[in-house]
């Protein structure tokens, strides 16, 4: 691993007692950015360098930030809304930067706003983030009292208002338009797409929806250049990210890395390796939705295409580290499980088929399982994302069904042996 | 319908075919139009889509491949290539149903919608054979009433949210909605708030499983022993077009007809369950005669029709006057009209009652809009009663063309009406007051009404006119139409609320007009009856009002009553009562007692609704079939062959031997109905009505409104006397889902009102008129205009106040003080 700047972590790293208060901010160089930006940058100007920089996404799908800000529709009044609602199990990285470095993002989402034309921003938090929750809504105080938000904008003529909003408590709120729909007081359920945020989003009007960590990366972006940012990493996936490990590894926690390691070095390097130095079993490369690895995929990089073609996706950063003593079909279940909680309920095939496989899941897991669930297990998977393929067709309106599918296909293809022998019978009728 | 410009068209590759369809439709509406039937659940033609069932999913290519989508959301693209049964969809569609039966209760066999469920038939058509699931099923208590009418069961819910679609989109009284969320997801009702709509029953028809049902048919019959026929609903005027049902000779149901002119599929819950008073056990079976003591007994038809026909020959032809028949078919209301004017001979016919307007404005103004003419309005002008109330269901086409199709809405009434919270303005005046506001948005450069003048500038303009209450001055009306047609690409469409009030004008039962539009007084118009059946007075005859007034001063001396209760509608119910006593000869046609026929001399049993075939025209001149299912109760017969025996009987020559018979006669007769036949509205594209005049019709009748110099009346406090949709009525309150939802009677003041009379909210007063006083419940009601008192007309018990033009208010005096004091100018003659 090359050396890289630490761009989100550095001042959180380096003042842990205050790096979320606005004096250490300040002290840091923190809103000079902000301020020069304001002063002799054109929006357009912002909206290149974060082209150039090619960001992708940090909440899961990976999309290019400055791409997707080229979509917004000449429409006024235009929002802008800060993707907080960090569900996805085994994440917990926005939560540091949130809690840790809240003017970061508040910076960001001034400098996002200015460049898109937006003088109303959102931040929502997941309901289960009352303290994050706490020091973003402090921050924003704090940033009002101090001019980096309100009318006029450190005399630049820019206004810009803040809204930190706290969710109920739905994974799927995370899903962009049902977010969005939460924002307005509905029932989060996912749109229907088209039309798409960025045509009509937050009260039908343009909306642009990205993650924390996505804009805590704008203030260096526009600081430094799009181009130093892109100079990061690898060819498709550039900058660093915040990783989430957890799991089986010796060293849980969240980790700054340059973009383009293998996860050998991620899983073993960084994390310390796996408890007790047993063996590895499987791991979980991009949060709960994502197909898992296992041992063959250990040199594989740390990149959004690389991952793809190995058949899975670095998602919401989410790594989750099984060893050797992890029965596979308990952690399929409890995934499975969690998906099947967490549908919204509005589409059949998640809905019904989610609840479904996690009750045959349940029989396996309670040697009560029969000869023929291992195919209806594929069968109802098929049902919900057709062809198990991936990226993943799918029935239903949003990803969440198919993301229950993920664990299971990972497991009838890694470990199917193992699913088979906790069938009472099966594997003496396959030898008879 | 009106006008519309062809859609452009794009060509669509479907299943290997290429088909042209309009541009922008949706795939699954374009299939089913070329007869390729895509399964569904969740999707609706008359709501938006939604996408929740994913059973339209079909396969579409693209650059990025073939994608599967579902049909119900996708719109057609020049050139796009849809399959709708590869492998894939197949396999697709079985896995939708199969995921949906795992949970289903599959209580087929005592589920009424059991033979007639979309769930079963896509499950034979499209599912897999057997199912893999073998846990137990998600369960909740069941069943759970969600109002008076309508029960839920959650666990056959497949929560395809056409029902609370349908309550927030299309009657804009979102009372359910979604709760819980994944496999815990439900339908029910906010804490302490029923599903209290006037349209609730439409869910229950669009239910594409058993899980929400009626009280009247839950457990009645099963879908294949019924009997269907399609006909429209006698409710009120708009022309709903309906299916009955029946099982062992009992309409046990009523299910809306999607009507694109009309209804559009919905039905008032009113329009739905009424039919429950068909099987009254308070229905005349019998002729009944009043005896030598002044009792009604039983009697033969022979002996009752003898009655009558002695009693009206031994008076004068024109001291003969006949109420009613607002509520029969066409083929009887000409009947009875050719009855009175050729066998009888007398021209005081009037099948209006309480709240009449004038005829030739009704029948005659010219132009006169057709519903669908909302759809395209930049602007409607609602300047009648409260449609909610009064049409249910053209207050739902009001409702589509203003959230849906982007008109312009504006409310004028007294008090606030159901369509308010979607009016872009809102005139609020005290009745008697509506001349003043008619002359404020016709003055130039008055300062008053400016956004509502700005809003009608835009064309076109479609204004529903009618009353907006009882105690209204019947020319305001067409003082409000006179103005309205002077606005630009304006249109009206007269409302007056009886069930075929428009059909008995159009077959003559109006003083004034002769059957096919004609005025009495057009000569050549008469001469051309004439030419059919002989000399006809020249003169207009009297109407209801004057017809009272004549039976008192003994001028007239008998008087039939057909479907009408005078007592009840009357201005002044005493006066109308004293009327009745007055006169010689009472004969009521009727299927019940009411406080009118009570005091007639001979009541003669008539089939109704359900029970006789023919036409009716409603609010836009649209003519429509109703049909027969079932016998009337007991002996009791239609009107036209009554009349056709008692025409014998006194001499004469009815030649009304059956429907289709004066059917004929009414094409050769009434120009404006001379393309008219039952056949054409049987069968093919005219089944949804057709308006006439049309092809080889004429209408003689241009009625031009003008402000008739009507002046501002009344004073404090102004009577608002408005009807509420369920109401003390006979038909409502023989319905046993129905006679419960009627409101508690009240009197609403304007809270100011309130205090300077030092009434409280909930307290019992006096409300005391010229013609009656009556105890009620006070209400505080703010959007009252100040200065009026707003008592609903047609509650049992407030009906006995009358219609007088001002009320006043008092804390409970001492019992039988009445009011003596009169205010403002009186408008009736004795009614």
């Amino acid at each position: 691993m090359t050396s890289f700047p630490m761009i989100l972590t550095e001042r959180m790293t380096a003042h842990p007692a205050d790096s979320h208060l606005l004096d250490r901010y300040e002290a840091t160089g923190g809103y000079e950015t902000l301020r020069q930006a304001l002063l002799s940058m054109k929006p357009e100007e912002i909206v290149e360098q974060v082209k150039a920089a090619n960001i992708q996404g940090r909440g899961g799908a990976a999309f290019p930030a400055g791409i997707k800000w080229g979509f917004l529709a000449p429409i006024e009044p235009r929002y802008l809304v800060i993707n907080g609602d960090e569900s996805e199990p085994g994440t917990f990285k926005d939560r540091q930067l949130l809690e840790r470095d809240p003017h970061q993002l508040i910076e960001g989402v001034v400098l996002t706003s200015f460049a898109i034309g937006a003088n109303h921003a959102f931040i929502y938090i997941r309901g289960e983030y009352p303290k994050p929750a706490r020091r973003v809504q402090q921050a924003v105080e704090a940033a009002y009292a101090k001019g980096y938000l309100g009318q006029n904008i450190l005399g630049s003529g820019f206004d810009l208002d803040v809204m930190v909003h706290l969710g109920g408590g739905a994974y799927i709120c995370g899903e962009e338009t049902a977010l969005l729909n939460s924002l307005e007081g509905l029932r989060g359920e996912p749109r229907l797409k088209p039309p798409f945020p960025a045509v009509e989003g937050l009260y039908a009007k343009p909306t642009i929806v990205n993650n924390v960590e996505t804009i805590s990366n704008i203030p260096w972006i526009v600081a430094n250049g799009g181009d130093a940012y892109a100079a990061i990493g690898d060819v498709d996936s550039v900058g660093t990210r915040l990783f989430s490990l957890s799991g089986h590894v010796k060293k849980p926690g969240n980790v700054e890395v340059p973009m383009g390691l293998t996860w050998r070095e991620l899983i073993y390097d960084i994390g310390g390796g796996i408890r007790d130095d047993n063996e590895l079993k499987a791991w979980v490369p991009g949060g709960a939705s994502a197909p898992w690895f296992v041992a063959e995929h250990l040199d594989t990089k740390v990149t959004k295409d690389d991952c793809a073609k190995a058949g899975s996706m670095l998602g919401s950063g989410a790594v989750i580290v099984m060893d050797e003593t992890t029965n596979v079909v308990a952690a399929a279940h409890r995934i499975v499980k969690f998906f099947s909680h967490e549908s919204c309920g509005q589409c059949t095939p998640c809905r019904e088929g989610t609840t479904w496989l996690e009750r045959i899941l349940w029989r396996l897991l309670n040697r009560a399982g029969r000869p023929s669930d291992i195919d209806l297990l594929l069968d109802v998977c098929d049902g919900i994302s057709p062809g198990l393929a991936w990226p993943p067709r799918m029935t239903t309106i949003c990803p969440l069904g198919p993301s229950a599918v993920s664990p299971i296909t990972s497991i009838m293809t890694h470990f199917r042996e193992e699913v088979e022998s906790m069938i009472p019978g099966l594997q003496e009728v396959a030898s008879a | 319908m009106p006008e519309q410009p062809p859609p452009e068209m794009v060509t669509i590759s479907l299943d290997g075919q290429e088909i042209e369809v309009p541009q922008g439709e949706y795939i699954i509406k374009a299939a089913e139009d070329q007869g390729t039937y895509i399964p569904r659940f969740c999707y609706h033609s008359r709501m938006k889509p939604v996408g929740l069932c994913r059973m339209c999913l079909v396969e579409v290519e693209t650059p990025r491949g073939r994608i599967l989508t579902t049909a119900c959301n996708t719109p057609v693209a020049p050139e796009m290539i849809v399959d709708t049964e590869s492998a894939v969809v197949q396999k697709a569609q079985e896995g939708i149903l199969e995921f949906l039966l795992i949970n289903h209760p599959l209580d087929c066999p005592v589920c009424d919608k059991g033979g007639e469920c979309p769930l079963q038939d896509q499950t034979v058509a499209y599912g897999p054979g057997e199912s893999r699931f073998v846990e137990e099923k998600r369960h909740f208590e069941k069943p759970i009433p969600l109002s008076d009418i309508v029960l839920m069961d959650r666990e056959r819910c497949i929560l395809c949210a056409r029902c609370t679609r349908f309550s927030e989109e299309v009657s804009g009284d979102p009372l359910i909605e979604f709760v819980g969320r994944g496999n815990q997801t439900h339908v029910i009702t906010f804490p302490d708030e029923p599903f209290a709509s006037y349209f609730s029953g439409n869910t229950v028809q669009i239910c594409p499983v058993g899980a929400l049902t009626a009280k009247p048919y839950r457990f009645k019959a099963r879908p294949w022993d019924l009997e269907a026929i399609e006909s429209v609903s006698m409710v009120d005027a708009s022309g709903a077009s309906i299916s009955i049902e029946t099982s062992q000779n009992e309409v046990v149901r009523i299910n809306g007809v999607d009507n694109d002119a009309t209804n559009h599929g919905w039905l008032s819950d009113k329009d739905r369950f009424v039919f429950q008073a068909i099987h009254s056990e308070n229905r005349l079976a019998t002729p009944l005669i009043r005896d030598d003591a002044g009792d009604l007994q039983p009697a033969s038809w022979g002996d009752a029709l003898d009655r009558v026909a002695d009693a009206l020959g031994s008076v004068r032809g024109d001291e003969v006057a006949s109420i009613g028949g607002a509520n029969n078919t066409n083929e009887e209301a000409f009947a009875l009209g050719k009855f009175l004017r050729t066998v009888v001979v007398t021209p005081h016919i009037d099948a209006q009652v309480g709240d009449a307007l004038n005829p030739e404005f009704l029948a005659g103004v010219t132009p006169r809009a057709e519903i669908g003419d909302l759809d395209g309005a930049a602007t409607i002008l609602v300047w009648a009663g409260d449609l909610k109330e009064e049409f249910p269901t053209l207050f739902l086409r009001v409702r589509h063309a203003v959230t849906q199709m982007g008109a312009k809405l504006i409310v004028v009434h007294p008090r606030r009406t159901g369509l308010d919270n979607i009016a872009a303005e809102k005139i609020t005046y005290r009745p008697g007051e509506g001349p003043e506001v008619v002359r404020k948005l016709t003055a130039q450069g008055d300062q008053d009404y400016g956004a509502v003048r700005d809003l009608l500038t835009a064309g076109p303009v479609i204004a529903l006119v009618g009353l907006t209450g009882r105690a209204e001055d019947p020319r305001l009306a067409e003082a409000v139409a006179a103005y309205a047609l002077g606005l630009p690409g304006s249109k009206v469409l007269p409302l007056a609320r009886r069930a075929n009030v428009f059909g008995a004008l159009d077959m003559g039962l109006a003083p004034t007009l002769l059957p096919g539009r004609v005025p009495v007084k057009s000569e050549s118009g008469r001469a051309e009856l004439e030419s059919h059946w002989g000399p006809l007075p020249g003169e207009a005859g009297l109407d209801t009002a004057g017809i009272i007034a004549g039976l008192a001063a003994g001028d007239l001396k008998a008087l039939l009553l057909v479907g009408a209760d005078p007592v009840r509608d009357g201005r002044n119910p005493d006066a109308v009562r004293a009327a009745l006593d007055a006169a010689e000869f009472v004969v009521s046609l009727d299927m019940f007692l009411n406080d009118s026929n009570q005091q007639a001399s001979v009541i003669l049993p008539v089939d109704g609704f359900a029970e006789t075939e023919g036409t009716v025209t409603n609010i836009e001149g649209r003519v429509q079939k109703v049909n027969r299912i079932l016998p009337g109760p007991g002996q009791s017969r239609a009107l036209w062959s009554i009349l056709d025996e008692l025409s014998s009987r006194m001499g004469g020559q009815l030649g009304a031997g059956d429907g289709p018979a004066i059917a004929k006669e009414i094409a050769l007769v009434a120009p404006a109905y001379r393309s008219m036949t039952w056949d054409r509205l049987e069968w093919g594209p005219e089944r949804d009505g057709v308006v006439m005049p049309d092809r080889d019709g004429v209408q003689e009748l241009r009625f031009v409104p003008d402000d008739s110099g009507l002046r501002p009346t009344a004073g404090r406090l102004a009577l608002h006397s408005g009807r509420v949709l369920y109401d003390g009525g006979t038909r409502n309150t023989q319905s046993p889902a129905l006679a419960g939802l009627t409101p508690d009677p009240a009197v609403y003041l304007h809270p100011r009102d309130a205090s300077a009379l030092a009434l409280a909210d909930g307290q019992e007063v006096d409300v005391a008129g010229e013609f009656g006083t009556v105890r009620l419940r006070l209400e505080l009601d703010p959007s009252l205009a100040e200065g009026s008192a707003y008592v609903p007309a047609n509650l049992d018990s407030t009906w006995v106040l009358g219609v007088p033009d001002v009320v006043t208010v008092e804390a409970q005096s001492s019992k039988g003080k009445k009011n003596e004091k009169k205010k403002g100018k009186k408008k009736g003659a004795g009614e």
